[in-house]
């Protein structure tokens, strides 16, 4: 993991590999808007464009990206909802 | 007995139906199979038609047909509306009290909208993800005299991807048509960091948007509407104020799937293996089309290419023998048009290891697309194409 302060247990995960439509971002923004604030969300993406998509929003609507990790063929990306 | 009932009478429901009644016609007629749709209207509704009516090009008569007409004979049709599945006693049951039992269940029950969610939704903006609110757009378009128009999601997923960024350009042409662009803006707001997903899509549309000055923001997300200020709130803190807001309301799942412990709230969306289209890992329960929770287009198109899938797979089954590979795995292929104004199209074709590439803007796409809006009656729910 890359920019880890502390690593809380991850309570949903996001699958959204092979996603180009709507797009690994926009299931994340979805599992945002449904989770509660401290909910800690892993994204797997296969889509290069993730790595930095979604920690742009993140950080412009203000929640934590806990850290980004490169996995066999996919990128597994952690999310913290904070408001 | 093989009893297929299939919940749904949309693209998905209706070629699965017609492709099975195809493959299993002897069972059928030696009393061994039965294929039963259950739609809770009768009638076949041609959604991708509804934006056309707020442009003039379609009218809502002509893009709802009955379904009876579409079946093959062969398929049992009941008109009712669902109130649950229950799984360990393999039946649903109708609202109005009748129950019918399964051995195999599709479940293509689409997507809902559900704009009250958004409080001032109603009074304050406009859709066309249904024949009503898209002539009622076009009455506001009607009105418009100038000012600014915003054009915004406000929940994901939500049905045909492109359909936000077709309306803001078709729109741009339309005033520009009219004379009233020079004292109107538009504005696109995305939710994403680019204006579409797909990035070779938003390679192909952003340069458009510019020149066209359509003013694109990104990261937006809209959570609420002030009517008294006339603006949007984004969910990353944002605001936006407009004239004329045409917004895409939230979508769900069917409300009987939460019920019946099919699929998680609040989304509604059935947890379904993306080469199966077995849902929750049950052999014999299939989801297609909106109603998945698959990271793909919500579109007919996506339920188009999957019903294929579903029917080989219980076509398989009830044959007692294994699906076949390529057959019976759905490879997420998907194709749909995409209108970018003043005649012109382009074309979308992508599967899961292929994003599309766009072909540069021209009228034989748009003219493919309004020829497709006319053909598929006559192709799609057939299994012609």
């Amino acid at each position: 993991m890359t920019a880890t302060l502390t690593a809380p247990a991850v309570t949903r995960t996001i699958d959204a590999r092979g996603s180009f439509c709507p797009g690994p971002l926009m299931e994340l923004i979805r599992a945002i808007r449904e989770s509660q604030v401290g909910d800690v969300l892993a994204v797997y993406s296969s889509d290069a464009g993730s790595r930095t998509d979604i920690p742009k929003w993140v950080e412009k609507a203000g929640h934590r990206l806990v850290g980004v990790e490169t996995r066999d063929g996919y990128d597994e990306i952690v999310v913290e909802k904070l408001r | 007995m093989n009893r297929i009932l299939i919940l749904g009478g949309g693209v998905g429901g209706t070629l699965t139906a017609n492709l099975l009644a195809r493959r299993l016609g002897r069972r059928i007629k030696r009393g061994e199979a039965t294929i039963t749709v259950v739609d809770w209207t009768g009638n076949h509704v041609y959604q991708p038609g509804f934006m056309y009516i707020a442009f003039g090009g379609e009218k809502a008569d002509g893009l709802q047909r009955p379904e009876r007409g579409l079946l093959d004979k062969r398929v049992e049709l009941v008109v009712g509306e669902i109130a649950k599945v229950e799984e360990v006693a393999r039946e649903v049951t109708l609202t109005d009290g009748r129950t019918l039992p399964y051995d195999y269940l599709v479940l293509a029950t689409g997507s809902r909208i559900t704009p009250d969610e958004i409080p001032h939704f109603a009074e304050e903006a406009h859709h066309f993800y249904n024949a009503q609110a898209a002539l009622r757009l076009r009455h506001a378009l009607d009105a418009f005299s100038g000012g600014r128009i915003v054009v915004a999601i406000a929940g994901m997923p939500y049905k045909c991807p492109p359909a936000p960024l077709e309306v803001s350009l078709l729109i741009e042409a339309e005033l520009r048509q009219r004379g009233l662009r020079t004292q109107s803006e538009i504005h696109f707001c995305s939710p994403i960091g680019r204006a579409f997903t797909i990035e070779p899509v938003s390679e192909m549309v952003t340069p458009i948007l510019a020149e066209k000055g359509v003013e694109l923001h990104t990261f937006f997300n809209v959570e609420t509407i002030d009517p008294e200020r006339k603006v949007i709130q984004s969910l990353e803190g944002e605001e936006l104020p407009y004239d004329l807001l045409i917004l895409v309301p939230p979508h769900h799942g069917a409300q009987f799937l939460i019920d019946s412990g099919l699929a998680p709230a609040p989304g509604g969306w059935l947890p379904t293996d993306r080469r199966t289209l077995q849902v929750g890992g049950r052999p014999n329960v299939f989801a297609l089309g909106d109603a998945t929770d698959l990271p793909l287009s919500k579109a007919g198109s996506t339920a188009h290419f999957e019903a294929p899938v579903v029917a080989e797979r219980i076509a398989a089954s009830v044959n007692g023998r294994g699906a076949r590979v390529k057959q019976g795995s759905y490879e997420g292929k998907v194709i749909c048009f995409f209108e970018v104004g003043d005649g012109k199209g382009t074309l979308l074709q992508f599967d899961y290891d292929h994003p599309p590439q766009p072909p540069t803007p021209n009228r034989v796409w748009h003219l493919g697309k309004l020829v497709f809006n006319k053909a598929y009656w006559h192709t799609v729910p057939q299994g012609r194409v």
